[in-house]
């Protein structure tokens, strides 16, 4: 094979969103196999992992992040398919989720205020600007929310969407540590927790962990969208009466 | 394939319904509750739809990847207070699921984990 159609081939392959595709599909399986050889670790998230594979990749190969996701859009899609599917568990546990309804609502009400109050409270101490404790407010809810929100209340959408992910990324690598820690052990207790601080990353690990706790976690997440929405221009008000 | 494009198209349905009436929720929720209402209405679950749902979910994890290797594209954003927003994210992450999870826990009714326990067999 001469140089020219050496480098005529990989222009192509670089082009056509099969490459970019394969490598996030391929990163997902080869993350997947690390944390399964560890013992289900949950530090290393095989969500975090294949990021982290893939950026690497990117790097190494100069290329930018809008043709890497000019092919990895087809798997981005899938989430909101996804996200419908989860009628199918919801509807399977409707029985139990009935029946801790007033544990739920009191947990989301609790929780989505720990999970703002928190965030802008520890923001504003350590003395960093508006800017950034606006775009902290939302970050527990999942992103198409949590950003819709932020542009509302005058924070920064891009830089939320920066938080919510990285919120997200977090509670799946740590919630199961903190849950052992509190002695937490009921999986909808669990699922319901992980869902509401770190919405659909954490889901994602929930259902890993039982489908149980992958049904409350996407319930959470789905409530504390909305409960997000609601409360956060309010505390934003509340705060600014204060000073 | 039946299954498959009825959560597309329940999705697309509800990013219709979000167009025309402005409701503040992303469509695939308003798609969600409709596929709730027609599980209601149909009283079982098929065998098809079972196991697309179920595989969409054991491999959740994987949708999340091409967004997240866009925050990389914006860490430059962060750079002057990453360790503000290291600190923030761990405490508050971590207080929310602990109080999230004891609140849940502690009012539940007793017995539930009965509920659980047919649940998982």
């Amino acid at each position: 094979m001469s140089a020219d159609r050496l480098v005529s081939g990989l222009e192509f392959l670089a082009a056509t969103p099969l490459l970019w595709l394969s490598l996030t599909l391929g990163a997902y399986l080869v993350a997947v196999a690390v944390n399964e050889r560890c013992n289900k670790m949950p530090l290393l998230n095989p969500t975090l992992l294949a990021i982290a594979l893939v950026v690497v990749v990117l790097t190494v190969t100069g290329t930018s992040y809008k043709r890497y996701f000019d092919g990895a859009q087809f798997v981005h899609f899938l989430l909101g398919p996804a996200i419908v599917a989860m009628a199918i568990p919801l509807y399977r546990h409707t029985e139990m989720i009935r029946k801790s309804a007033s544990a739920l609502f009191a947990g989301l009400g609790i929780g989505c205020a720990t999970a703002i109050l928190s965030s802008v409270l520890l923001t504003r101490a350590l003395g960093s600007g508006r800017e950034l404790w606006l775009s902290m407010a939302p970050k527990s809810a999942t992103a198409a929310i949590s950003m819709a929100v932020s542009g509302k209340i005058g924070g920064v959408p891009a830089l939320t969407a920066v938080l919510t992910i990285s919120t997200g990324i977090t509670g799946a690598c740590l919630a199961s540590y903190v849950l052992r820690l509190v002695g937490v052990k009921e999986w909808h207790a669990r699922g319901f927790a992980m869902g509401l601080s770190s919405h659909g990353i954490a889901t994602a690990r929930a259902f890993q962990e039982n489908e149980i706790a992958g049904t409350f976690a996407g319930l959470a997440m789905a409530l504390n969208g909305i409960a997000t929405a609601a409360f956060v221009p309010l505390i934003v008000k509340l705060l600014d009466r204060v000073g | 394939m039946s299954a498959i494009f009825l959560l597309i198209l329940l999705q697309l349905i509800g990013e219709s319904i979000v167009q025309v009436s402005g409701l503040p929720v992303p469509g695939a929720i308003i798609g969600l509750i409709l596929l709730y209402a027609i599980l209601i209405w149909r009283g079982e679950i098929s065998d098809e739809m079972s196991r697309t749902s179920g595989f969409m979910l054991q491999n959740l994890g994987v949708l999340f990847v091409p967004a997240g290797v866009g925050v990389i594209a914006y860490l430059p954003m962060i750079a002057t207070q990453w360790w503000i927003i290291l600190l923030v994210l761990f405490v508050s992450v971590c207080a929310t699921v602990a109080v999230t999870g004891l609140v849940v826990t502690r009012l539940s009714p007793r017995g539930i984990e009965a509920v659980e326990a047919t649940a998982q067999s």
